[in-house]
């Protein structure tokens, strides 16, 4: 297929003012109205977008040196622990943390009001927040206990990295027993009750670049509100899955690990969520510009809802026993229309992942870049893919 | 006509008192108990639906205040906080008369106060925590 242009020609076209983006939402009526043809020669980049929970979250913080000098062994941050396990007021607070105090699901189903992903929240906002430290004394590192309130201005370097975010695709979650379920995918009602799903679907970044030809590490994003980059495959990136013929998995596979400067951040697209249940988690936002270099691009941004198809899986037996196997295929668009049917049920629907955050997030990252804020970045390495030949339906005519 | 959701609180001196009879006895209210409770204070709550002539409701309330009864509109009870909702749906599939609900294609959140029965289901089942319930405790 013949290359349309190149991620410079597209940033000097940014650089001028000149570049035409839509967001994955817009490129599917352009490509409806005009061709795949004429929208591939027309649209340089296109946007997407994600918000939803992504409990695999943390952020690497400097707390600064005191006086005297500490190494800080354990530290925790408003009551939850801080992995320290590393060089001296270096820390790592993860998402999912929750306060040795949290009774957690000792009184069942457990609330996990506060978190790891909380304090993150809390520190993006600009709130104080408790620090305890202490450690064994050292002949360069004397001081044993601390205690004090910081803010994340008061931090020297604060990054979120993020080792598994972006699930290209993911189940939909069912209850097949005879009493409620408290799960990662939400509340599941007994005897097929509701079906919970969690991706942006159409709009979600490695749903539009599936076999990841642009998307790689090295990638420029828009991560919480701020500036991020993909640094590496995520964990339990798997692309030797099932795809349709466009080349889209028909359930999870690939994943992406990100960072991005904390510091940059805003609650508005970074924020702690209880599952009931089950814990805490971070609702992440994350935007991927996604650059049109040729025709086959086009189609893969173009896809929609209807075209993506996700399986449903039954949380009550087959997840947690690892049993494996899938109660049926349903795409997106079922998915939204609130309600599927399985095992000859109507079953409603419920989305985890937030839809309006995820056209917001490629709306503004679109605005982004026609202002010359953002510019495409050349992935430095590719994410590991698999050879997959494409079909494409003739959508040119 | 008249048909409006209550929420009534029975101080513990008169929660012994069969009010619901009375209403319907004397003022001619329908009264639909979408929940009750009797607390360790022996105080009351009941969430309820109540329907009668313009005049009867009225009086009913007149005669509910007189005996110390506090009748406080139901919307005051469930907060959807929209700043802290980041529009997931989870509560969708919870709520179970659809107060909380998903406007398609779009796929946002709304809140319609009239269908809301207080259940307080949603409360823990938003992952956001962005219902809140409002308790107005009698003074």
């Amino acid at each position: 297929m013949s290359q349309l242009r190149t991620i410079q020609e597209i940033n000097e076209k940014i650089a001028k003012g000149q570049v035409v983006v839509a967001t994955a939402e817009e490129v599917i009526s352009l490509v409806e109205k005009q061709g795949v043809e004429k929208t591939a020669r027309q649209v340089d980049v296109v946007t997407t977008g994600t918000f939803g929970p992504m409990c695999s979250s943390g952020a690497f913080l400097n707390l600064g040196h005191t006086t005297p000098r500490m190494r800080m062994s354990k530290v925790s941050l408003n009551g939850v622990s801080a992995y320290a396990g590393i060089a001296a007021v270096d820390v790592y607070i993860g998402a999912t943390e929750i306060p040795e105090t949290d009774p957690a699901n000792s009184d069942f189903p457990g609330a996990f009001n506060y978190g790891g992903a909380h304090v993150i929240e809390d520190l993006v906002a600009g709130k104080q927040v408790f620090l305890q430290a202490t450690s064994y004394g050292t002949d360069c590192y004397p001081r044993q206990k601390l205690e004090k309130y910081i803010t994340l201005a008061d931090v020297n370097e604060a990054y979120l990295f993020n080792p598994r975010n972006c699930y290209q695709n993911y189940n939909v979650a069912v209850n097949l027993s005879d009493r409620t379920i408290y799960t990662y995918m939400g509340i599941l009602k007994p005897n097929l009750g509701n079906a919970n799903y969690c991706s942006a679907g159409q709009l979600s970044p490695l749903l539009n670049d599936p076999l990841y030809r642009t998307i790689g590490v090295g990638t420029k994003i828009f991560l919480g509100g701020g500036i991020g980059y993909v640094a590496w495959q995520g964990t339990q990136h798997n692309p030797n899955v099932a795809r349709t013929e466009n080349g889209v998995p028909r359930g999870g596979a690939g994943t992406l690990a990100l960072i991005g400067d904390l510091k940059q951040m805003t609650t508005k697209y970074l924020r702690g969520v209880s599952f009931l249940g089950y814990g805490v988690s971070m609702q992440v936002g994350v935007g991927i510009p996604i650059p049109i270099l040729d025709e086959q691009m086009l189609r893969h941004t173009a896809v929609t809802d209807a075209e993506i198809k996700a399986q449903i899986v039954d949380y009550s037996e087959a997840y947690p026993q690892g049993t494996g196997g899938s109660l049926g295929e349903v795409s997106y668009a079922e998915l939204k229309s609130g309600k599927i049917i399985v095992q000859g049920k109507e079953v409603p629907t419920a989305p985890l992942s937030s839809y309006p955050k995820a056209r917001e997030i490629a709306e503004l990252l679109k605005a982004w870049i026609l202002k010359g804020d953002f510019a495409l970045t050349e992935p430095v390495a590719p994410l590991p893919t698999v050879e997959f030949p494409v079909k494409f339906e003739d959508q040119a005519k | 006509m008249i048909k409006r959701k209550v929420v009534l609180h029975f101080p513990a001196t008169v929660v012994e008192q069969p009010f619901i009879y009375t209403l319907a006895k004397e003022y001619n209210v329908v009264a639909n108990i979408l929940k009750a409770n009797i607390n360790p204070r022996k105080e009351g709550r009941m969430v309820v639906e109540l329907s009668a002539e313009d005049q009867e409701f009225n009086a009913a309330m007149d005669f509910l205040h007189s005996r110390g009864v506090q009748v406080l509109p139901l919307e005051q009870q469930i907060i959807w906080v929209e700043d802290r909702c980041t529009q997931c749906g989870a509560c969708t599939v919870i709520c179970p008369t659809n107060a909380l609900w998903m406007k398609r294609p779009e796929m946002t959140v709304s809140f319609c106060s009239e269908k809301c029965i207080v259940c307080e289901r949603c409360l823990k089942a938003c992952p956001a925590r962005a219902v809140e319930a409002l308790y107005l405790s009698g003074e």
